[in-house]
């Protein structure tokens, strides 16, 4: 296990399982990249070369560097083309297959991420689930992490934990009807995420969901976090 | 035959001078025995019928005879490049490390078979004497000392002729002569007495009689070693698809690799040069590629896999005549991996997976990125992925940390390190996660109703980032490059728009220099 490098999401989960696929999955503005940067840039401080497959290519290096990530050890992958009219799913999601393949056998990442955010929900189900059994197969007893990124669970019973992640603040100001009068700083900055823990099949945990299977924490804007 | 091994059990013959006036310059052993003579031409040959052609290259002549002296350097220091072919090593003093004089030969004879070469050796206490016997002697020769004049006698006169003679005109000169003396074998040339020889033949006949006696001293002409590592091909027939393009290249990473690996060298940067046949009579056009390496490596699989996806995503678009490869040397990587070090991916593993991505998603679009120094929004460079190895990111932080360490006679401020780390350590703890932006790349056109000089709705292509604007904050201005002619002026604001019973955060810009509005990304 590593750690995410935000203590209530490793207590919730004991921390990312090396060998094994997670799944966090949540709706826009919900904390995935939040917590994914996090994660990665954890990660590259310890040392270890990491690689995001960015199916949607909607990286930002400015919130990486930010997050605090090295740089120079997170291989980018921006599936699609370079100046596309629209978004091909199709072919952007089977540049993400072979790419996912040719990275899982080079072995020696010590974090792969598959960013799917974007991907609509009926494009990213039409994944082949014996892909993800591939995937599970190829980092079984390997120290790489798998880290998936998505709207709502694809991967089925081949991912060992799944997180769904979701913005409190945000749900809370979603019920009001009348623009709250805040700061900037008041949205942004202490952005509370919430993440829930819906399945872990790791050893010594059970498969059922937990008693206590939800984690906060909070996120700060870039501007507040140096 | 270094580049085609499968010519050495068939006869064959080079050949060499302007077509239909080709003349056989040079032949191997089968070639010779089937009765096939130096200064044949091409017709005459006709006859022969498992007799094979190949066209002289100097090129490649080159090439081989590089191969030769570097296989030379790498038993011994002090070698002389005596003519084409033909190499001399001081062996002196090498025996308590390499050996006794025969192993040495033994490993000297298979080093040249290993590159490609059927190589006659000999060892002799003078150097002359020693390449006497490599010429007329087939194999591995040793030769005792002071008992050249015997083992040498043997040979016929024409081996020394054409051993030492530079002239041909000379060399039948000096044949006919001995030839009319009755003098066939030089144990005969060497019991003439001298005085009579000197008279007759004067200082280059008594020259040639100790020559045939093994008993000329001299010292060697060292050869200053080279650095270039290159090997040439010139083609028969031209070569268009990349399957037989990549069996020549594999033969000539192989010997370059040799080379290398016989010098304790490994490559950093590997250059490939293929002459093109165009379609104007008489021209061609040079095509390159280089494989630059983040370290150095020798693995023929690895380049020769690296070299066929770049030849692949760059094909050279016309008939190849002509394929010149040139290695830039380095120092072979050297490094100790740790039991409690990070898991990291093996560099030659690394390039041919970033080399078989950059095949599927493009060149520039799998690599590190580093941002560049300017306010501009987006601004940053996609390099080659190549992070350094936990073990030399660790020297490198010995180094910076503590220069004082390597002077023992300072005292190390221990105190001063500690609280380095500590602070570090609590920089650490202090860090959360940062609200990360997902860019739309390209941005979203939008069109937005503005209340108050704020935006107040929104439409956009994309139905779910549409609606009234339920939070506003901004603008932040900002510009740059007015000098330039991509000077830019923007105006930031960071919006919430509500999505079933929550928000959803983005960022919307309005370009001041075109008016209009996108919408940038989206806070995630």
């Amino acid at each position: 296990m590593v750690s995410t490098g935000i203590p209530q999401l490793d207590s919730l989960t004991g921390g990312l399982a090396r060998g094994c696929l997670t799944e966090i999955c949540g709706a826009a503005s919900s904390g995935r990249t939040s917590v994914l940067l996090f994660a990665l840039a954890h990660a590259t401080q310890r040392g270890e070369v990491c690689a995001l497959v960015d199916t949607s290519d909607a990286f930002d290096p400015a919130s990486a560097a930010s997050a605090g990530m090295e740089m120079s050890r997170l291989l980018w992958v921006r599936c699609g083309e370079k100046y596309p009219a629209r978004k091909h799913w199709e072919s952007q999601l089977a540049q993400m297959l072979k790419v996912t393949d040719l990275l899982l056998q080079s072995n020696g990442f010590g974090t792969i991420v598959i960013d799917l955010s974007d991907v609509p929900v009926q494009n990213a189900r039409r994944i082949p689930l014996a892909s993800w059994f591939r995937f599970r197969r190829a980092i079984e007893h390997t120290p790489t992490v798998l880290l998936v990124l998505e709207q709502q669970p694809i991967a089925g019973s081949c991912s060992s934990v799944l997180l769904r992640v979701s913005a409190r603040r945000a749900q809370r100001f979603g019920k009001r009807s009348v623009q709250p009068k805040l700061p900037h700083s008041e949205l942004l900055d202490q952005f509370e995420i919430t993440a829930e823990l819906l399945r872990s099949r790791l050893e010594g945990k059970m498969e059922r969901k937990p008693v206590q299977s939800t984690a906060r924490f909070q996120s700060r804007a870039a501007w507040a976090a140096g | 035959m270094r580049i085609e091994p499968d010519l050495r059990a068939r006869s064959l013959a080079v050949l060499s001078g302007r077509p239909p006036l080709e003349k056989v310059v040079t032949l191997n052993e089968k070639a010779r025995q089937s009765g096939v003579e130096i200064g044949a031409t091409k017709s005459q040959l006709e006859a022969w019928e498992n007799l094979v052609f190949r066209a002289r290259s100097e090129s490649q002549e080159i090439s081989a005879h590089a191969a030769l002296l570097d296989c030379a350097q790498s038993f011994s220091p002090e070698i002389e490049d005596t003519s084409t072919g033909t190499v001399l090593l001081n062996l002196a003093g090498l025996e308590p490390l390499l050996g006794p004089l025969s192993k040495i030969t033994c490993n000297l004879a298979q080093r040249a078979t290993e590159i490609g070469f059927e190589a006659n050796i000999a060892v002799a206490a003078n150097p002359d004497a020693a390449l006497l016997a490599a010429h007329g002697f087939p194999g591995v020769t040793l030769i005792p000392e002071a008992e050249e004049a015997k083992r040498l006698g043997d040979l016929p006169v024409d081996v020394l002729l054409e051993s030492f003679s530079s002239d041909i005109a000379e060399a039948a000169r000096w044949s006919e002569t001995f030839d009319r003396w009755g003098i066939r074998k030089l144990r005969a040339l060497a019991a003439l007495p001298e005085v009579p020889v000197s008279e007759r033949l004067g200082q280059q006949g008594l020259y040639l009689q100790k020559l045939a006696r093994g008993g000329v001293l001299r010292n060697l002409q060292v050869l200053e070693p080279r650095q270039i590592f290159a090997e040439s091909v010139e083609l028969e027939s031209p070569i268009v698809l990349l399957e037989p393009l990549a069996f020549l290249l594999n033969r000539m990473l192989e010997q370059v690799c040799t080379q290398l690996r016989s010098r304790a060298l490994a490559v950093q940067e590997l250059r490939l040069n293929l002459e093109l046949a165009t379609t104007q009579s008489n021209s061609c056009s040079m095509y390159t590629r280089t494989l630059r390496l983040p370290t150095p490596m020798l693995d023929v699989k690895v380049f020769l896999k690296l070299f066929q996806l770049d030849l692949q995503a760059h094909p050279p678009g016309a008939p190849v005549v002509k394929m010149h490869l040139s290695a830039e040397p380095a120092r072979p990587r050297v490094l100790q991996s740790g039991l409690f070090q990070p898991v990291f991916p093996e560099p030659e593993k690394l390039e041919l997976t970033l080399a078989r991505i950059a095949g599927i998603v493009g060149e520039d679009r799998a690599g590190s990125v580093e941002l560049l120094n300017t306010h501009r929004e987006g601004a940053f460079a996609v390099q080659h992925f190549a992070p350094l190895e936990p073990a030399s990111v660790e020297a490198k932080r010995k180094q910076s940390v503590n220069p004082k360490q390597k002077d023992m006679s300072l005292p190390v401020e221990d105190g001063a390190c500690t609280l380095k780390e500590k602070l570090e350590e609590n920089a650490k703890e202090k860090m959360s996660a940062v609200i990360a932006l997902r860019i739309f790349r390209p941005p979203l056109s939008a069109s937005v109703t503005l209340c108050e000089a704020k935006p107040v709705h929104m439409r956009c292509l994309q139905p779910d980032i549409a609606g009234d604007i339920v939070w506003t904050a901004g603008p932040w201005r900002s510009s740059g490059d007015w000098s330039e002619q991509e000077g830019w002026s923007r105006e930031e604001w960071d919006i919430a728009i509500a999505a079933g019973d929550r928000l959803a955060l983005y960022r919307l810009v309005q370009d001041k220099l075109g008016g209009n509005w996108f919408v940038e990304g989206m806070y995630d």
